[in-house]
């Protein structure tokens, strides 16, 4: 940069040989690069195609289209071993998402519990978030998961002798079972109502907040929120004539049939990465909270505000902006990690994918999907986490 | 300054460029490393397991001995990579192996689309069913809505789906990549049944937690499943030794020739047996190797016969009888080409 700007405060006149142009050469440099990248990405697909057709190993996304013929354990979509490989991937595709979203979810909650309770001025209270963090900060995910795995199959029991927990409710070595209602047109109603509750509960935000900023009144946003959210859909389900038949578990032959059936492969995956990534994320959430100021809590409480408005107009959002990038990357590891799956047989993207390797001997397209797959989900979950932190970013004045 | 840069690009084409014609023909290759690099499964009781002083054991690892006898001469020129059935035809089809002998089914698909050759037939095996006596099935027939235990990658991955499909049942598949793990979790009672070769159930049978004897292999037996050593595609020179290794050890086994014996049958004036311990020489020159190769893969690592009876028949815990792999002379499948 430096000899950039020296050679355009020359005059004209005072030539320099052209490769001694500072510019001349700075693009010569990026170029040579670019053409030494360019020519080692060219040689490896070349080698690998040369390679690939010397062995006579077949390439090409065609596979896709071929009957998988394998089965797959629990998946969100209809799936039998009839159905394509791109169909089974897809499967692979939702189990990943499923448990990383509602692993995300439960992590952030269970992590900011714990971070908070680090901070807590009780004794017993903060030395216990202490040594939950320690521990499962410091034991390796891969044997926190064998440990709830092994949990699950080792210790409960057959499903002969389930224990029931309430009525309709089995926890059996074949994981939890619990009775669901019947699908009922009635439901599709409910899930718009709750759309329609979740817009309202928007616009009401809106609108209070408008209305403190003109005069100063303050309205229970929270309280009149949920029970729009909890009202609507009820209204909803009366309305479509209240249906209350359930699939209930029963046991026949050799498991439970009906009811949903939630495995413990997907119970031990998502409890190993919810407890792993929570440590880390209360560790984060701690630091944030700690590196607000001592004294804007004292300048919030001296001007009267009561606690809770403390923490929810003070300190959060001076917290939330150091808390947010850390965050992220704890996030994007747990859906990174939930790749473990394979591990305990929970049939995730990276499990499927493998499979597909294996019956096919497209190496390079599996893993160039799994490849793909990973970097889109975390490039998503990283987008939507920057715009919500250029969202809460300190807007200075 | 821009000449080292040059030098340093020149260096590292070079490097990159030399990498691609480094495959030659695997004999070189495996005589210039001083070692066979050979895929084995990672705890396969009969097949391949290490014992408790940490050496492998198993008849797949004589197979892979014997392959370093006609190399090397000797038996312990082998490096074992223990790898799970979803890694083994990668690490063979990326150079990282030489050899596999790691209980493979023989399938067309693998021949063909996976760029991979198998040699002769060094266990003839069939899918089965390993249940627990207590749960009271008889038949695979009655194993509708059954979970079972399987694992990735396989043959038989497919063929139960297959089955169950054919018999218009339903299964729910727990799939786990090491076996050993399978089979704790199938102990566990998570699954109600465990499927694979039966050879391998036989094999997870013996090691039953509680006793053997509480567990039980069902009468269907549902494909065939011809278990063999792999190679790559595009080396038949390589591709010979290996075949001829495991053929040699079925030939001795036909000809009445045993470690024990093998020193006086040297002495033999059969031209059969001397062509084939190497006294009449051209076998071993033909394959490349020493004139020697199989005197010294019988003496050292046995027949046929020997081995079957040394890892998986009916003395061992496994208690496999010959069964398909007897000679054919007996009523089995066994039958080596002439050594000529």
């Amino acid at each position: 940069m430096k000899e950039n700007t020296g050679a355009s405060t020359r005059t004209p006149s005072d030539k320099v040989a052209f490769l001694y142009d500072p510019r001349i050469r700075s693009i010569l440099y990026q170029l040579s690069v670019l053409a030494m990248v360019g020519l080692l990405g060219y040689y490896l697909i070349s080698n690998t195609h040369a390679n690939l057709e010397r062995q006579a190993i077949a390439t090409g996304f065609g596979f896709l289209q071929k009957e998988a013929a394998f089965e797959i354990g629990e998946s969100l979509i209809s799936y039998s071993a009839a159905d394509r490989y791109a169909r089974a991937l897809m499967v692979g595709v939702l189990n990943t998402l499923l448990v990383s979203f509602i692993g995300i979810i439960l992590t952030v909650i269970l992590g900011t519990l714990i971070g908070v309770a680090r901070l807590s001025a009780n004794w017993l209270v903060s030395r216990m978030a202490a040594v939950y963090i320690e521990v499962f900060q410091d034991i390796p995910i891969l044997l926190q998961l064998f440990f709830w795995y092994a949990f699950f199959y080792e210790i409960l029991p057959m499903p002969r002798q389930a224990l029931s927990l309430f009525t309709g409710v089995f926890l059996c070595n074949r994981g939890l079972v619990f009775a669901v209602p019947e699908f009922h047109p009635a439901h599709i109603y409910m899930a718009i109502a709750f759309v329609a509750g979740c817009l309202s509960v928007y616009f009401l935000r809106r609108w209070a907040r408008k209305r403190q900023a003109d005069t100063g009144m303050t309205f229970p946003v929270f309280s009149v929120s949920v029970g729009i959210l909890i009202l609507l859909p009820l209204l909803a389900w009366l309305a479509g004539g209240a249906p209350t038949t359930m699939s209930v578990p029963e046991l026949k032959g050799f498991n439970f049939q009906g009811g949903l059936n939630v495995s413990p492969e997907f119970s031990a995956l998502l409890l190993g990465l919810v407890f792993y990534t929570a440590a880390f994320v209360a560790e984060v959430v701690r630091a944030g909270i700690q590196s607000v100021s001592k004294g804007q809590r004292e300048a919030a409480m001296s001007i009267g505000l009561r606690p809770n408005r403390v923490l929810q107009l003070v300190i959060l959002p001076q917290a939330l902006r150091v808390i947010i990038p850390p965050l992220t990357s704890q996030m994007l590891s747990l859906t990174k990690n939930s790749s473990l799956a394979v591990a305990i047989g929970y049939p995730d993207f990276v499990s499927v994918a493998g499979t597909a390797i294996n019956q096919t001997g497209q190496a390079i397209e599996g893993v160039g999907m799994i490849m793909l797959v990973y970097l889109f989900f975390s490039l998503s979950t990283s987008a939507f986490m920057n715009w919500y932190n250029k969202k809460i970013a300190i807007v200075e004045r | 300054m821009m000449k080292r840069f040059n030098l340093f690009v020149v260096v590292v084409m070079a490097v990159v460029l030399t990498a691609g014609f480094a495959l030659a023909g695997t004999l070189e290759d495996v005589r210039a490393k001083g070692q066979i690099s050979v895929g084995v499964n990672e705890g396969l009781f009969g097949f391949s397991k290490p014992d408790e002083k940490g050496v492998w054991r198993g008849l797949d690892v004589d197979t892979a001995r014997a392959i370093s006898v006609a190399v090397f001469g000797v038996p312990d020129k082998l490096k074992f990579v223990p790898l799970s059935a979803k890694t083994r035809f990668t690490a063979l089809q990326s150079g990282e192996i030489d050899v596999l002998t790691r209980n493979c089914t023989q399938t067309l698909g693998r021949e063909t689309a996976l760029g991979l050759n198998f040699v002769h037939v060094n266990y003839y095996d069939g899918q089965g069913f390993l249940v627990p006596k207590k749960l009271g099935v008889k038949s695979a027939k009655e194993l509708d809505g059954a979970t079972v235990c399987v694992l990735p990658g396989t043959t038989t991955e497919l063929n139960v789906a297959d089955y169950f499909r054919a018999n218009n049942m339903k299964m729910r598949p727990v799939v786990i990549e090491s076996s050993p793990e399978l089979s704790k979790t199938f102990f566990a009672g998570r699954c109600d049944v465990i499927t694979s070769d039966a050879s391998q159930l036989a094999s997870i049978r013996s090691v039953a937690p509680t006793s053997p004897d509480d567990f039980i292999i069902l009468p269907e037996l549902i494909s065939k499943e011809p278990l063999a050593p792999v190679v790559r595609h595009g080396d038949d020179q390589w591709y010979d030794i290996v075949n001829f290794s495991v053929l040699a050890m079925i030939g001795a086994e036909e000809l009445g020739i045993t470690s024990k014996n093998v020193d006086q049958m040297v002495k033999s004036k059969d031209p059969k047996i001397k062509r084939f311990l190497g006294v009449t020489a051209g076998n071993g020159k033909a394959l490349g190797i020493d004139e020697k190769w199989a005197y010294n893969i019988i003496k050292q690592i046995g027949n046929y016969g020997e081995v079957f009876e040394r890892n998986v028949g009916v003395n061992t815990p496994l208690k496999l009888e010959r069964g398909l792999n007897d000679l054919w002379t007996r009523g089995g499948l066994m039958y080596a080409p002439p050594f000529k």
